[in-house]
C-alpha cells in the first residue's frame, strides 16, 4: 500500500513544524493567562525579558537548560532503542550520591579539577546502576521499563530521604542536607563565557557542567550514529525482529542502553550539587527528569534538537519564575500549566498539523521535485 | 440498455507527492468476471479502496449500475451493492460463521430475532450459490478456504451485486483456488459481477472475461481475455518484454552442506509447527519447499537460520553441528550461512534506515565496516554503492531511506547483502513476494547463478510456479511435516494434492 505522507523538506520537518506547535502552545497558554485576568502580551514579554533580557536571567536560563540537556539526552538514547525510560528523575536523584560522596571525602585534600572527573564518573555509575535493575528486569523478565522505572523513582525518593536524614546530615543540623562542600568541591562558574559578550551573570549558578552537557550532546550523537553499538541500538529500536535476524543480542542491548541512559540522567546531578548548592539537598532534581521526556520529544531525540529544546524549557523555568514574581495572579502552578501545554502540543500532538502542512507543500510544489516518489510505492 | 455494473471516470488520487491513481477510466460489464492486474504499487489496491469507500478520490466520478454515486465510506459501498473480500480476512476468529456473517448487520440490539433470520438467509445463500459452510463452526477451526467462503457469504448477505476479491488465492492450495474459481463462475451465472485483483497472470487467463492492466498508477489497457496472452499481459504490466520462463541448466550436486535431522520447532504459542523434519541440501542444488502458507515453513527457516530455538533435532552446516537450542544468527553467518528472510520489511530490513545501513545488517561486526568501535561510514557507503551498481538497485542512492524503495528494489538490497558474502549455504524465503515482474526475472537469475557457483540453496515459497521452475528437488510441507519429495517436473495437480495433505494413492477427499 502507498505511504500515507510524502517526505517533507528537512527544514519543514525539523524547523517549521516544531515552531508551529510551539506557537499554538503559547497561544493556548495565552488564553489561560487571559482567563485569570492578566494580559498575555505582558506575560510573554515578562517571560522573555526574564529569561533573556539581562545577564543574570540568561545565566539562570542556561543553568536550568543544563539539567534538561542531560535528562533529555538520557530519554533520547533510550528512545532510540525503543525504550521509554521515565526514571530519569530517580536515576539523577540516586546519582547525587556519586557526586556528593567524592566531594565530601576529597574536598579538603584535592583541587576541584581532580574531584570533578571523579564526580562525573561517580554520577554516571550511580545513575547507570539505578537504571540497570529495570533494564535487567525488562531484558530477562519482560517487566515493562515504564512501570519499573517509575516505581524506581519512588524507591529512589525514599532511599535518598533516608540517606540524607540518617546518614549524611551533619550532627546537630536541622536541615536534611549534607554539609556545604569546601571550595574545591565547587565547580567554577562560567561568568567569563558570558562576559565575552558583555553580560554579567550576577548571582546565577551557571557553571562548568553546561560545557560538559554540550560535550555529552556530541558524544551521544557519535554514539548513536557513528558507532557499532549505536547501530545495534537503533536496529533494536526500529525493529526487534530485524535485530534478532541480525544476531544482535536483545537483552544485552536493552541493558546497555538503559545503563547509558541512566548514566546520562545521573550526570545531571553535577549541575545542582557541585555547581549551585555546593551540598546535596532534599529533592534537588526538582522534576528535571520528567522535563527531559518533553525535551527529548520536542528535540526529536536528536542532540541538535535537544539542546535548543532544553534552552526553551530553561526559559520557561526562569521566565516563569519572573512572571509569578511580577504577576501575583499567576502562580508557579500556572507556569506548570504552560509547560504542560508545550509538552502537549510539541510532544504528544506532534503530528496534528503534519497532514495539512504536507498537503500544502505537495500542492504548492515547494517540496523538492527530486523527492517525488513513483506512483504507489 | 446500460449493461455496465461499474464505470469509473477520471479517478485521480494523490497521497502527498505520491500519485497513486492517474485519471483512471474503467468499465466493468454486468455479469462478468473482470480481472485487474498490475505490479505491486501500480495502484490496484488504491483504486479498489476508493471503490469500497476506504479512500476518497481527489477527482473523478463513480457510476454503479449507470447511476452516479458518492462512496464516502464502506457503508455507502455496501448500500450500493458492492462487497469486498479482503486479502487478509476481516473475521472475528473466535466467533461462529453465523455471528461473523451478521456482524454489523444485526438489525436490532436484541440478537435472537436477528439470528433466526440470518440463519434462514444463510441457508438460502448456501443453497443458491453452493457455498456450504456449517453456520455454527468457529472461524479459527475452519481451513483457510472455508474462511474465505465466509467472507464471500458476508458480502452476499449484505446484498452485494458486485464482489471485489483482492488477491484471493494467495493463501489457498491449488485445489482450493480451483474451487474458488468454480464458485466465482457460479456467482457470475447468477448475474453477479466480479472484480478480481491479482498479480497471477495464470488466474486471469483461467477465469476472467475481461482484464484491465494497471501500471504506475495508470490504466494502460483493457483486453478481452480470450483475445490476449500471458506474454502480452506481462509486457503491458511491466512496460517491456519479460522473460517468464527461467533458463537453467542441469544441476551438478556436490557434498551435503546443510543437513537437518528430526527437527521439531515450536511457535510462540507452544504449538509444534515443525514436526520431526529431516532433509539435506547439497552444494550446487536448489531444494524447494512447497506448501501453503502457515504449514511450518516460516518456523523451519527461522530455526535453521538460528533466529528461533528448536525443541529437538540436529542441524549440520558444512559438516559441523549447529547448536539448535542456542540462538545466534551471527555465529551461523560467520560459518557461511546467508539468509534472505520471508518478511523483508520487518526482519530483513529496517525500513527507517538508509540503504547503506541496511546493506550491513547482520554483518555490521565485520572489521571492514568498522574503525574499532566506530562505524566506517565511508567504507559502508562505498560498499553499498558497489552493490547498488551490481544489483541495479534503483534509485541508486545509498543514503535514501529504505522505505522509499519499491518492493523489488528492497528485495535486491537484501539479496545483494546476503549473496555478496559468498556464503556456502543460502536460505531464501519468498524471494519474490511483493516484487514486480521485472525484478522477479532478475532475482530468479541470481538464485540460479548462486546454485551454479556451488552454493547449497534452500528455497521456500508459496508460489508453486516459482518452486517448480527454480528447484532441482521439491519437498512438500504440510502441517509441519515433509509429506513428500518430488521432481520439479511433477504435475501441479499431484503437488497440489500433497500440499493439501492428501497422501499418496488416496483419492482427493474434496
Amino acid at each position: 500500500m502507498s505511504a500515507p505522507y510524502a517526505k517533507l523538506p528537512g527544514w519543514v520537518d525539523y524547523g517549521l513544524i516544531p515552531l508551529i506547535n510551539l506557537a499554538v502552545a503559547f497561544l493556548v497558554a495565552g488564553l489561560v493567562v487571559l482567563a485569570v485576568g492578566e494580559s498575555p502580551l505582558r506575560a510573554a514579554s515578562l517571560m522573555i525579558e526574564g529569561a533573556f533580557g539581562y545577564g543574570e536571567g540568561i545565566g539562570f536560563t542556561l543553568y536550568y537548560a543544563t539539567n534538561f540537556i542531560f535528562t533529555g539526552l538520557a530519554v533520547a538514547v533510550a528512545f532510540h532503542c525503543g525504550l521509554f525510560n521515565i526514571g530519569g528523575e530517580g536515576q539523577a536523584y540516586v546519582a547525587g550520591l556519586g557526586v556528593a560522596l567524592p566531594c565530601l571525602w576529597l574536598d579538603q585534600v584535592m583541587p576541584w579539577y581532580v574531584i570533578f572527573p571523579v564526580a562525573i564518573l561517580g554520577s554516571a555509575l550511580a545513575g547507570a546502576a539505578w537504571a540497570l535493575i529495570p533494564g535487567w528486569l525488562q531484558a530477562k523478565r519482560g517487566s515493562h521499563v515504564v512501570i519499573t522505572t517509575i516505581m524506581f523513582n519512588f524507591i529512589a525518593s525514599s532511599l535518598m530521604v533516608y540517606v540524607l536524614v540518617d546518614v549524611l546530615k551533619p550532627a546537630g543540623s536541622m536541615a536534611p542536607q549534607t554539609r556545604t562542600f569546601a571550595e574545591s568541591g565547587q565547580l567554577p562558574r562560567l561568568d567569563w563565557l558570558l562576559s565575552w559578550v558583555g553580560l554579567d551573570i550576577g548571582g546565577a549558578p551557571f557553571n562548568l557542567s553546561f560545557l560538559l552537557a554540550l560535550v555529552m550532546a556530541v558524544v551521544v550523537w557519535v554514539l548513536i550514529w557513528r558507532t557499532k553499538l549505536g547501530y545495534e541500538i537503533r536496529t533494536m529500536g526500529h525493529s526487534p525482529s530485524a535485530a534478532r535476524y541480525a544476531g544482535i543480542g536483545e537483552s544485552r542491548i536493552i541493558i546497555i542502553t538503559m545503563m547509558i541512559s541512566g548514566g546520562l540522567a545521573g550526570m545531571m546531578a553535577l549541575n545542582p550539587i557541585m555547581g549551585d548548592q555546593h551540598s546535596m539537598q532534599l529533592d534537588f532534581v526538582g522534576g528535571a527528569g520528567f522535563v527531559g521526556i518533553a525535551v527529548a520529544l520536542m528535540g526529536r531525540s536528536h542532540p541538535v534538537g535537544i539542546v535548543p529544546a532544553a534552552i526553551l524549557f530553561g526559559m520557561l523555568y526562569q521566565g516563569g519564575a519572573e512572571i509569578s514574581f511580577e504577576m501575583p495572579e499567576i502562580s508557579r502552578d500556572m507556569i506548570t500549566i504552560i509547560q504542560g501545554l508545550v509538552i502537549l502540543f510539541a510532544g504528544a500532538l506532534e503530528n496534528m498539523f503534519r497532514p495539512a502542512i504536507t498537503t500544502f507543500f505537495a500542492t504548492t510544489g515547494t517540496a523538492r521535485a527530486g523527492k517525488t516518489l513513483p506512483a504507489g510505492e | 440498455m446500460n449493461d455496465l455494473a461499474i464505470e469509473l471516470k477520471g479517478i485521480d488520487k494523490k497521497f502527498g507527492l505520491v500519485h497513486a491513481n492517474k485519471a483512471i477510466d474503467l468499465r466493468v460489464r454486468k455479469g462478468t468476471i473482470h480481472g485487474i492486474i498490475g505490479e505491486n504499487g501500480a495502484g490496484k489496491s488504491t483504486l479498489m479502496s476508493i471503490l469500497y469507500g476506504f479512500y476518497q478520490a481527489d477527482e473523478g466520478d463513480i457510476f454503479v449500475g449507470g447511476r452516479k454515486i458518492e462512496i464516502k465510506d464502506p457503508n455507502a459501498a455496501i448500500t450500493a451493492g458492492i462487497g469486498m473480500v479482503h486479502q487478509h480476512f476481516m473475521l472475528v476468529e473466535n466467533f461462529t460463521v453465523l455471528e461473523n456473517v451478521m456482524l454489523g448487520a444485526e438489525d436490532s440490539q436484541i440478537l435472537n430475532a436477528g439470528i433466526a433470520k440470518a440463519r434462514q438467509e444463510l441457508k438460502r445463500l448456501e443453497h443458491e450459490y453452493e457455498l456450504e459452510v456449517d453456520p455454527d463452526a468457529i472461524i479459527e477451526e475452519l481451513p483457510v478456504g472455508l474462511q474465505q467462503r465466509v467472507e464471500i457469504l458476508k458480502a452476499l448477505y449484505r446484498g452485494a451485486e458486485i464482489l471485489i476479491l483482492d488477491e484471493p488465492t494467495g493463501v489457498l492450495t491449488p485445489a482450493e483456488a480451483d474451487h474458488l474459481f468454480r464458485i466465482l463462475e457460479q456467482l457470475k451465472d447468477q448475474g453477479k459481477t466480479i472484480l478480481l485483483i491479482t498479480h497471477k497472470l495464470r488466474e486471469i487467463m483461467a477465469v476472467t472475461d475481461e482484464v484491465s492492466v494497471m501500471r504506475r498508477g495508470e490504466m494502460v489497457a483493457t483486453r478481452t481475455t480470450a483475445e490476449t496472452s500471458v506474454e502480452e499481459l506481462a509486457e503491458l504490466m511491466v512496460g517491456r518484454r519479460v522473460l517468464l520462463h527461467v533458463e537453467k541448466g542441469p544441476a551438478s550436486p556436490g557434498d551435503v552442506l546443510l543437513s537437518v535431522e528430526n527437527l521439531t520447532v515450536r511457535d510462540s504459542r507452544g504449538v509444534d509447527m515443525v514436526k520431526d523434519v529431516s532433509f539435506h541440501v547439497r552444494a550446487g542444488e536448489i531444494v524447494g519447499i512447497a506448501g501453503v502458507a502457515g504449514n511450518g515453513q516460516s518456523e523451519l527457516l527461522q530455526a535453521v537460520s538460528g533466529i528461533r530455538r528448536a525443541v529437538r533435532g540436529k542441524v549440520w552446516l558444512d559438516g559441523a553441528p549447529v547448536d539448535v537450542t542456542g540462538k545466534d544468527p551471527s555465529d551461523l553467518r560467520h560459518r557461511g550461512l546467508a539468509h534472505v528472510p520471508e518478511d523483508r520489511q520487518h526482519m530483513g530490513l529496517v525500513l527507517k534506515f538508509d540503504e547503506s545501513e541496511n546493506s550491513i545488517l547482520g554483518y555490521h561486526d565485520d572489521p571492514k565496516y568498522l574503525n574499532g568501535l566506530f562505524l566506517n561510514i565511508e567504507a559502508i557507503r562505498q560498499d553499498a554503492a558497489a552493490k547498488i551498481e551490481k544489483y541495479d538497485i534503483r534509485p541508486p542512492n545509498p543514503r535514501l531511506k529504505t522505505a522509499n524503495f519499491s518492493g523489488g528494489n528492497q528485495q535486491k538490497i537484501v539479496l545483494a547483502r546476503e549473496m555478496e558474502r559468498d556464503p556456502k549455504v543460502l536460505i531464501i524465503g519468498q524471494p519474490t513476494r511483493g516484487v514486480d515482474v521485472g525484478a522477479i526475472e532478475f532475482i530468479h537469475k541470481r538464485i540460479i547463478e548462486m546454485r551454479d557457483a556451488g552454493k547449497a540453496v534452500l528455497l521456500v515459497s508459496v508460489e508453486l510456479d516459482e518452486i517448480r521452475s527454480l528447484s532441482d528437488r521439491v519437498l512438500v510441507m504440510f502441517d509441519g511435516r515433509i509429506v513428500g519429495e518430488r521432481s520439479p517436473d511433477t504435475g501441479e495437480g499431484e503437488l497440489g494434492l500433497l500440499m493439501a495433505g492428501v497422501e499418496d494413492g488416496q483419492e482427493a477427499a474434496q
